[in-house]
């Protein structure tokens, strides 16, 4: 049974520790799957090896994307590729506009898709661009502000959701997107969530990262795992998590 | 996000590297003597009072040592360098650009000049090895009285305007760059602007060095009467050869009071270019002189704008970036002399350094005796892009009034992994992503800049920072 993101045996280190410990989870097509568990027990270690990042050491195991492994993959090309990550800590940059920003990551995607088109005019982006932010209910002044330069924390939570409507990905890890936003923010990034899901031709396939119920209410798993100590102790449908 | 934009938006290594066929250099000798500067004065037909000038310059010249100070200019070879070489044989330049010869106006015109005069500027320059090939002024800052023309014309045509001013903020004896500079001077800009007209859009001059083995000593002579205003911004570059070219250019800039001047620059030479430049303002009561400038080329930069802050009032700024790549120094900085009361300075620096280069900030602020309640601060921020790359920082402040308020602060710093991280997460590949952040580090100071040229200051860190993977 290949899933569209498979992960099998996964285990990862950081500064000669081993924080992932033998990880297996496999997500089909269109899957909402929730991990939960206590601080420390790999969750979000486990969203940036999926990832690439650099500070990993990937020991064991593997990360299969479409039944092929993504280990030796550039970040960049993981992305690439249709794998994204909502950061439970999204960088501040100065220097570069969100608008700026995306309309360079959105033109990486589109080149990659489409290597004979011309690149998104600035002014159809900025069309595309406004779209979503009116659907996450984002001030348009934001496109114009340095990429997540004082923005609140909701802010920044929300603007990672705006990266991903606007990069459409075939699979969105949410690394605790659900903290630091108050109930209507949440409602609205979630119905953002299921909005971007629904509009592409092959349903979003989705792996959130929380600490809390809350956010199963309105984004309803089809899976829960529990993780603990570097590895995934429990495993059940959505009710298992009430 | 307009089309503007797009002036200088399709640089690349090549519009830049690109040589013209230079035929005309098999007239022109190599090396310099005291019968070269004789020459280049009968040349250009000048008054007595100059040829005089130059040569006490040039005996400075040859009495002055080597700077004490900074990068090794041990292989500098005089004689190897072409100190004077015209191109084309027309005295100030062409009034209309389509006489300009083709070859000239092609390597101009790929640079973006033309097209930027016509979108953004009041004025522009050209010139090409020692002499300008083409200057033009909007019509409605002529009848103004604003004088923007070539140096050599200017000498003709304002003789007692010249003679006034001329090295007269920088004394050819003032180091052996400037001596030299005093000797065999040619082509610059003269700019004018009468008390209280206010120019609106800004001038250009560009300089542009193409036969290999070359020298350009233009000089650029501005003066701002009283509560006039003006923005000017010069560019340069030059083709890679693989030989010593040298550049010792010349800036003097007369601020009138309450007066507000700002001088822009964006130096690119070719990386076999020794850099050896020498700008400096006066400064008078209630006036403000903003310095803007990005040094991006050269092999070997020693290029400290100075501020002389001589009126009550005065103000400067000093804005700078300056990218150290592979085998490049970087030796730039600033100087602020406080004099008159109540003046205030404030000197910003960024720089980079990657794969090996070295970037130096050269600081020197001093608070005269008289110069009461002054206020300055000094800001230089260093980005090293890897372990092998270096940055230093020397500033050197003297306070002879302790009533003066100074503050200087340093930072030096590495692209963080987890910006980079970030970025490439969305997909935008490495080497753009760290150009993404050595755009956003020096933005503070870009933004300074028309937007047009804050565009090519952009494209020349992209050009810059290709390769710098893997």
């Amino acid at each position: 049974m290949t899933g569209i993101l498979s992960i099998v045996g996964l285990q990862a280190s950081v500064d000669d520790k081993e924080v992932l410990k033998g990880v297996n989870l496999t997500l089909k097509p269109g899957e909402i799957h929730a991990i939960m568990g206590p601080n420390g027990s790999g969750k979000s270690t486990l969203s940036n090896v999926i990832m690439g990042h650099p500070k990993y050491e990937v020991t064991g195991g593997d990360v299969q994307f479409d039944g092929e492994s993504i280990l030796d993959l550039e970040p960049n090309e993981r992305s690439l590729n249709g794998l994204f990550l909502a950061f439970q800590y999204p960088k501040e940059i100065t220097g570069i506009t969100l608008e700026e920003f995306l309309l360079a990551a959105h033109r990486a995607k589109q080149k990659h898709l489409h290597p004979d088109r011309p690149g998104i005019l600035p002014f159809r982006f900025q069309k595309l661009l406004k779209e979503k932010m009116e659907m996450l209910k984002i001030d348009e002044k934001f496109m114009t502000r340095y990429l997540n330069h004082g923005f609140s924390g909701g802010e920044k939570k929300k603007a990672e959701i705006l990266q991903m409507a606007i990069l459409n990905p075939r699979v969105a890890i949410l690394d605790e997107t659900d903290s630091g936003l108050d109930v209507d923010a949440l409602k609205v990034v979630c119905e953002s969530v299921k909005a971007v899901q629904n509009a592409s031709e092959e349903p979003m396939t989705i792996l959130m990262v929380t600490h809390y119920q809350r956010i199963l209410k309105y984004l309803e798993p089809d899976y829960v795992h529990v993780m603990k100590h570097g590895k995934i102790v429990k495993s059940g449908e959505k009710e298992f998590a009430r | 996000m307009s089309e503007d934009k797009a002036i200088f938006g399709d640089l690349n290594r090549d519009t830049f590297d690109h040589q013209d066929p230079a035929d005309y250099m098999k007239k022109f000798r190599k090396g310099i003597s005291e019968e070269l500067v004789r020459h280049i004065s009968a040349d250009k037909n000048e008054p007595e009072w100059m040829l005089e000038h130059r040569l006490k310059a040039f005996k400075y010249f040859v009495e002055r040592a080597m700077p004490s100070f900074g990068p090794d200019l041990s292989k500098l070879n005089f004689d190897e360098i072409c100190f004077f070489a015209k191109a084309a044989d027309k005295k100030g330049g062409y009034e209309n650009w389509d006489e300009v010869p083709e070859y000239i106006k092609n390597t101009f015109d790929r640079l973006g000049i033309p097209e930027a005069e016509r979108k953004v500027l009041a004025g522009v320059g050209a010139q090409y090895e020692s002499e300008a090939v083409y200057h033009s002024l909007e019509k409605e800052w002529k009848d103004q009285g604003v004088i923007f023309t070539d140096l050599d014309i200017a000498l003709q045509e304002h003789p007692d305007l010249v003679q006034k001013y001329f090295m007269k903020c920088v004394p050819a004896n003032d180091h052996k760059f400037a001596a030299l500079h005093g000797a065999v001077w040619s082509g610059g800009t003269f700019l004018y602007i009468p008390k209280g007209v206010k120019l609106e859009k800004p001038l250009q001059s560009y300089f542009r060095m193409n036969a290999m083995g070359m020298g350009q000593f233009e000089h650029t002579l501005i003066i701002i009467e009283d509560e006039a205003e003006g923005h000017y911004i010069e560019g340069c570059s030059a083709p890679k050869y693989g030989a010593n070219a040298l550049h010792a250019g010349c800036v003097e800039v007369f601020v009138g009071q309450n007066a507000k001047f700002r001088y822009s620059s964006v130096e690119n030479w070719s990386k076999d270019t020794y850099n050896l430049n020498t700008k400096r303002a006066i400064v008078e009561a209630g006036s403000r002189m903003e310095w803007v400038g990005g040094n991006m080329g050269s092999g070997v930069t020693m290029l400290y704008p100075c501020s002389i802050l001589k009126g009550d009032g005065s103000h400067a700024d000093h804005l700078g970036i300056a990218f150290a790549n592979a085998d490049q120094i970087q030796d730039t900085g600033a100087k602020v002399f406080h004099i008159g009361k109540n003046t205030s300075s404030k000197v910003v620096m960024k720089s980079i350094s990657k794969a090996g280069g070295k970037s130096v900030y050269r600081g020197d602020l001093k608070i005269s005796k008289q110069a009461s309640d002054a206020i300055s601060s000094v800001e230089c921020d260093a980005l090293i892009l890897d372990p092998i790359s270096i940055s230093d920082t020397i500033p050197n402040i003297k306070v002879d009034n302790h009533s003066a308020t100074i503050s200087h602060e340093a930072t030096v710093g590495r692209i963080n992994e987890d910006d980079l991280f970030y970025l490439t997460s969305r997909g935008i590949p490495m080497e753009q992503a760290q150009a993404m952040i050595v755009n956003g580090f020096i933005h503070p100071i870009v933004r300074e800049l028309p937007m047009e040229y804050a565009v090519e200051m952009n494209r020349l860190i992209e050009l810059e920072m290709e390769g710098s993977v893997g």
